[in-house]
């Protein structure tokens, strides 16, 4: 008979007052054991083994990526069937996905949150074959065992973008208008261009600024070379530095890319020379001033405030800065002649400048100014991808509507080809 | 010669960016391309500070009108790129505690960091907020009704804003439900999503075509304003 209030009750008895303990769980020996099972579990056992609670993704499917040019493999499997969004706490986690090139060592390339079951690998290497791995992984870093692909797989090179077949038709067409326009040009055919006011007030603008003995300020827009809108900018500093050079009047050329500075110098000495006063070139008066926007417009805006410049021409790419140059240029009574593709900026060129140039008329620029029949001739090109534009837009206006009246007819088919793939697809 | 290889260069470019668009293995040439252009610009970075540093030292030292808005660029340029290159102050990275440098430069608690948290944060935002008040001052000036297409504008405008402001819900919370359309919000749904991007698509439509004929030019070497001059 054991006296349960016996102080000297021994651990085991005390766990197992019944005292029927097997003999096998007797002793420190019991601890041993279950410690050192544990221990060889932790060190003998795959981690991926320890955690075979979590059901691997199911269904590995590898396929090439189409319209590439062989670097890109799309990866696809089936969801694990612990992967339940509604679970709480969640089993799976995430996916991460492991590639083998050539045979080589397997490396991690992407994790993807539960619930995914695609992704597109852009990183290959054209001639070179793939494997692909993908684990489950849940909570405390569980991960199902691995699902593999049995087989390598080699990205295929398209030639030809197919998405892009439709837009590269409609790039076709008005490319090929502006080119025979061109030509015809070239043969002497007539082009009427339509007055554009804000570029016949260039002058204007250049001889309020020589009477009044004041300077002008160029603005070249605040991005950099690669952008069209620059290079159209450009065209007309030409145009404005050739007159300022032949009426003698100061142009300055704030930039805020330096290879804008470099083109505007060469623009502007160009234009010098053509007007026959290389003198009138000054190096000095273009210049590099912060690509940083609102450090350029600080600058440019103390200049205008200090200088007072009889004329301001902003012309090319810009953003918040419109405003605030064209305000203060409107502060200090400038003529002020703007122009940008940002459809966004626009508004403000026109509540506070004279003459805005919108858009494509920024781009006419310098074949208005040039009055070359073939720079001209592109703009009567541009003419046929408005008529193209026209007709897109009504038959896709009919399409749309004969397809809201009878979803299941030819027309809702042709609609619903027409926008997914001939408009969608097209800048994809 | 001047003009010619820059021209061509420009040609062959821009050729090569539209086949890359269309054609999968040109796009290799595409990315040599842009690598080009980010070394150029490299390069030009070079080229404008040098062209800073001349152009204000000249203002400086003939103490022409504004030297001393000069003066400041000047320091405000060196003390830059002294804490720049120098990594003033900033804290060693983790992985290597014991070489002070081995932080980024813009690591906080650096003196970049310092300078941009503290002086070119604040001036920034400074100038960005004067943008309220001129939009205010250029609003005055394009809503004047001085005739019949202002007077329009300035209708347009005084809708679209009630509608998009509490003061427009309740002024038109007594309209009933069937007829929501003509509410403030209605009304300004409809000049946003009908007329307004109307127009705006017809300006996109232009400036892609614009655009389009421009590169052409460009392309085949039709317009080389933009090159300079052949003459020395």
């Amino acid at each position: 008979m054991r006296n349960p209030n016996s102080e000297t009750r021994n651990p085991q008895e005390a766990r197992n007052p019944k005292g029927d303990m097997c003999s096998l769980c007797a002793g420190s020996n019991f601890r041993f054991w279950i410690s050192f099972g544990f221990l060889a579990l932790m060190f003998v056992v795959p981690r991926n083994m320890l955690a075979a609670d979590i059901a691997p993704p199911t269904g590995l499917v590898v396929k090439d990526r189409p319209n590439d040019a062989a670097n890109g493999l799309i990866v696809t499997w089936s969801l694990s069937p612990d992967d339940d969004p509604t679970a709480q706490p969640k089993r799976v986690t995430q996916y991460e996905i492991s590639r083998q090139a050539d045979g080589g060592e397997w490396s991690a390339i992407a994790k993807v949150p539960a619930g995914n079951t695609l992704i597109e690998d852009t990183n290959c290497e054209p001639g070179k074959k793939y494997r692909y791995r993908v684990v489950a992984l849940g909570p405390d870093a569980a991960a199902s065992a691995p699902v593999e692909t049995a087989e390598a797989f080699q990205p295929v090179m398209q030639w030809v973008d197919t998405r892009r077949l439709w837009f590269g038709a409609i790039v076709a067409f008005i490319c090929g208008a502006v080119i025979v326009c061109t030509e015809l040009a070239k043969h002497g055919a007539a082009t009427y261009v339509r007055p554009i006011a804000a570029l016949t007030a260039l002058d204007e603008a250049v001889g309020r600024a020589t009477e009044m003995g004041r300077p002008m300020l160029f603005v070249p827009g605040i991005v950099d070379l690669d952008q069209i809108e620059t290079i159209a900018g450009l065209t007309v500093l030409s145009r404005v530095a050739k007159t300022a050079a032949e009426y003698d009047a100061v142009l300055e050329v704030p930039t805020s890319r330096t290879l804008v500075m470099t083109a505007a110098q060469e623009c502007v000495e160009a234009a010098c020379l053509e007007a026959g006063r290389p003198e009138s070139f000054n190096p000095d008066r273009i210049y590099y001033v912060t690509d940083e926007q609102f450090g350029y417009v600080a600058y440019v805006c103390g200049w205008t405030t200090r200088e007072k410049p009889a004329a301001c021409f902003y012309l090319g790419k810009f953003f918040a800065e419109s405003l605030l140059l064209s305000e203060v240029g409107n502060s200090v009574g400038a003529i002020q002649i703007a122009g940008t593709a940002e459809a966004s900026q626009l508004p403000f060129f026109v509540a506070a400048c004279d003459y805005t140039l919108l858009g494509e008329e920024l781009f006419a620029a310098s074949a208005y100014l040039s009055r070359e029949p073939q720079q001209l001739g592109t703009l009567k090109g541009q003419d046929a991808g408005k008529v193209l534009a026209a007709v897109l837009l009504l038959g896709g206006c009919l399409l749309a509507t004969w397809a809201a009246f009878q979803p299941q007819s030819v027309g809702a088919e042709a609609y619903h080809y027409f926008r997914e793939v001939v408009l969608n697809k097209g800048g994809a | 010669m001047k003009r010619t290889i820059p021209a061509v260069i420009a040609g062959v470019t821009g050729t090569v960016m539209i086949i890359a668009f269309f054609i999968p293995p040109a796009q290799k040439w595409q990315q040599t391309a842009e690598i080009w252009f980010t070394i150029l610009t490299a390069i030009a970075f070079l080229i404008g500070g040098t062209n800073l540093c001349l152009h204000h030292l000249k203002k400086v030292a003939h103490q022409q009108t504004g030297w001393g808005f000069s003066a400041v660029t000047l320091a405000a340029f060196f003390i830059t790129i002294f804490f720049g290159l120098t990594k003033w102050g900033v804290p060693a990275a983790e992985k290597f505690p014991d070489y002070p440098w081995s932080g980024s430069y813009m690591d906080e608690g650096g003196g970049m960091w310092w300078l941009y948290e503290y002086v070119m944060s604040p001036v920034v935002a400074t100038m960005f907020s004067l943008l309220a008040f001129y939009v205010a001052s250029a609003a005055f000036r394009a809503f004047r009704a001085k005739n019949v297409e202002a007077m329009l504008l300035l209708v347009t405008a005084f809708i679209v804003l009630l509608g998009r402001t509490y003061a427009g819900t309740v002024l038109t919370s007594w309209v009933p439900e069937s007829m929501s359309a003509l509410t403030f919000p209605g009304l300004t749904g409809v000049i946003m999503a009908v007329f307004t991007t109307a127009g705006q698509r017809a300006i996109m439509i232009g400036i892609a075509l614009g655009i389009a004929a421009i590169s052409l030019r460009i392309i085949l070497g039709l317009d080389r304003s933009y090159l300079g001059s052949d003459k020395n």
